[in-house]
């Protein structure tokens, strides 16, 4: 049984968003990277757990970007897996990145591929989906909730305005979200182990790249809030239906 | 050539947000003077001819029960073949829970560009470059797509419906629907309950509350108002609240036109997912609370007092009209 965890590097999520070269570039400066939060507490945790049941579950991570996501990739080693795949690139087309990881995935012959539901930064939503697409293998997304019975999984994802619960047999892609498994902390042990596990380096695979992006913008700042007194609350009432007209 | 809009049904009735990706992709049609169509998978009762008010001219349907549940591989094969058919050279979903399925896979397929999230209409002056929201809400990027055929996803309630004059005709699409390797077990839907990421307005409450025992006066407040109902992430994490409500950077991005932020002191992760809104009220009885910065409206108050006095103004409101 091997699984594949897609890992991707964010920014802290306290980072200040800001641009530089003419809003064509994300200002990194005094930025700290961080695991994508659902990579992290969600598929990897969820992985790890699977791999606590049943010892004959190997964990692979893939990342795909430049030597600078090495730090991140080791700190996923420290909370666990077997060793990680990193795919020497700097692209942020959604394609290209899922068509470097299928590839993986086919030569690696994985059995389950988890990915976050999106990333932090970027907000795709599309990365699992591709993957399902390119290695032909059914696809879960906004997983809540994952179990395993041999080679059956049973999985929770929302739907609109609530939940399904849906077996698929492996192969198979699943986004995981809240609820799929819960934060860890990375202890000593796993951290120093993390050192000597293999980190794979290859070239990314000829790809098409069918997006880019151009540029940034902030959003308009806010007029400032409008207080109304505690005790006169019927006038919020009032400004949001006369006013504001949202009521 | 034309732009094909994925219509998202739920119980055989289309999604609100569909309306919205319905509306959007009818705009961008005109902008490039070529027709709009709408494609729907499985048994719909509402009446689909009626969606040409929103701008469509045709509706492709695929009347198969078997797609009324979500199976992404079955539904992106299905619209990738459906957009060959067509000619069509623009796709647009709804970036809802059914579009972040099954977009990103049409696209691979088709190997089309996409931008998933967006919030205006494209530039085609130079090129096709969609606007989208990236830092969870945070900021917004330019995403200039180089394929041939391109894929949006449009974010629920970032666009307004319009609703004018047409009838839109019903083609039946004959297309073989291979059996699903997803066997659907169970369906546990809250009925009656406003989904989140289409809701109007959306009452949320945070710790200030102290404990789920307290969450009667949000949800009355909520109920006045039609409104969904959200929390704050330690909210969700001590199970106050089911994990769904939870908003913010790591939860639901919300974009309602009305936020009512109850006990929640407005830490950036939350604002991430809800900065979005309209018009933000905040009610805390700490002045200093940052959720004060990012709000339009907002009362220095205790919760407890202010929220059922804030439900009776407005039935009384109400009442008066
Ligand atoms: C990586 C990361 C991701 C995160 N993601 C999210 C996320 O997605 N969503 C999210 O919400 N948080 C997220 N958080 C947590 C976030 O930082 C805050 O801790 C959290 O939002 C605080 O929740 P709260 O406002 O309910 O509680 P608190 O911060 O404890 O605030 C409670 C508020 O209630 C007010 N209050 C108390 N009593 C009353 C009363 N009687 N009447 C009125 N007001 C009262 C207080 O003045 C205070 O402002 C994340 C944190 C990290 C590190």
């Amino acid at each position: 049984m091997k699984i594949l965890v897609c890992i991707s590097k964010t920014p802290d999520t306290t980072s200040k968003i800001a641009f530089t070269d003419g809003n064509t570039k994300f200002d990194e400066s005094g930025v700290q990277w961080i695991i994508n939060p659902y990579d992290e507490w969600y598929s990897l945790v969820r992985a790890i757990e699977l791999k606590e049941k049943d010892a004959a579950v190997s964990i692979h991570l893939i990342t795909i970007g430049t030597a600078d996501s090495e730090p991140i990739i080791r700190k996923a080693l420290a909370l666990g897996g077997d060793e990680a795949i990193r795919v020497n690139s700097n692209s942020s087309d959604a394609y290209f990145i899922a068509t470097q990881i299928a590839e993986i995935a086919k030569q690696g012959g994985y059995d389950l591929i988890f990915t976050g539901k999106e990333t932090i930064d970027y907000n795709g939503s599309s990365i699992g989906g591709m993957i399902a697409e390119l290695t032909d293998a059914p696809y879960i997304s906004l997983a809540t909730k994952f179990e395993l019975a041999g080679t059956t999984a049973t999985i929770t994802r929302e739907v609109d305005g609530g939940e399904e619960v849906a077996e698929v047999d492996l192969p198979l892609v699943v986004s995981c979200q809240k609820g799929v498994a819960e934060q860890r902390i990375p202890n000593m042990r796993g951290i120093m182990a993390a050192r000597t596990k293999p980190l794979k380096v290859v070239e990314p695979i000829a790809a098409d790249t069918l997006s880019s992006i151009i540029s940034y913008e902030l959003p308009p700042a806010k007029a400032g809030v409008k207080l109304v007194a505690a005790d006169n609350v019927s006038e919020l009432a009032r400004l949001l239906h006369e006013e504001a007209k949202v009521i | 050539m034309s732009v094909l809009i994925f219509i998202d049904q739920s119980d055989g009735h289309v999604k609100k947000s569909s309306l919205e990706a319905i509306t959007y992709g009818a705009d961008i049609a005109k902008q490039l003077g070529v027709a709009a169509e709408g494609i729907v998978l499985g048994t719909v009762s509402d009446d689909l001819t009626a969606l040409g008010k929103y701008g469509i001219s045709k509706v492709h349907q695929v009347n198969n029960n078997a797609l009324n549940h979500v199976d992404a591989q079955l539904y992106a094969k299905i619209i990738a073949e459906a957009v060959t058919l067509s000619g069509a050279k623009v796709l647009v979903f709804s970036h809802n829970q059914t579009g972040k399925a099954v977009a990103a896979r049409v696209a691979a397929r088709l190997k089309a560009g996409i931008v998933s999230g967006a919030c205006a209409l494209p530039d085609t002056s130079n090129g096709f470059v969609v606007k989208k929201t990236v830092f969870s809400g945070k900021a917004f990027a330019n995403i200039s797509i180089h394929s041939d055929i391109k894929v949006i996803s449009l974010n629920p309630n970032s666009y307004k419906t319009i609703v004018g004059e047409g009838t839109a005709t019903i083609a039946d699409l004959n297309i073989i629907v291979d059996p699903s390797r997803i066997k659907v077990t169970a369906i546990n839907k809250v009925s009656g309950d406003v989904p989140l990421t289409e809701a109007d307005i959306v009452v949320s409450g945070g710790r200030g509350l102290k404990g789920p025992e307290n969450w009667g006066i949000l949800l009355d407040l909520a109920k006045e108002l039609g409104a969904a109902t959200a929390c704050s992430r330690p909210v969700g994490d001590a199970h106050w609240r089911p994990h769904h409500e939870h908003v913010g950077q790591t939860g639901v991005q919300i974009a309602p036109n009305l936020y009512i932020a109850i006990g929640i002191s407005g830490a950036i992760q939350h604002l991430a997912g809800v900065n979005r809104s309209k018009v933000i009220v905040v009610i805390n009885k700490d002045s200093e609370a940052p959720f004060f910065k990012a709000a339009d409206y907002g009362i220095v108050g205790d919760a407890f007092e202010v929220v059922p006095q804030l439900t009776a103004a407005i039935k009384k409101m109400k009442a008066s009209v």
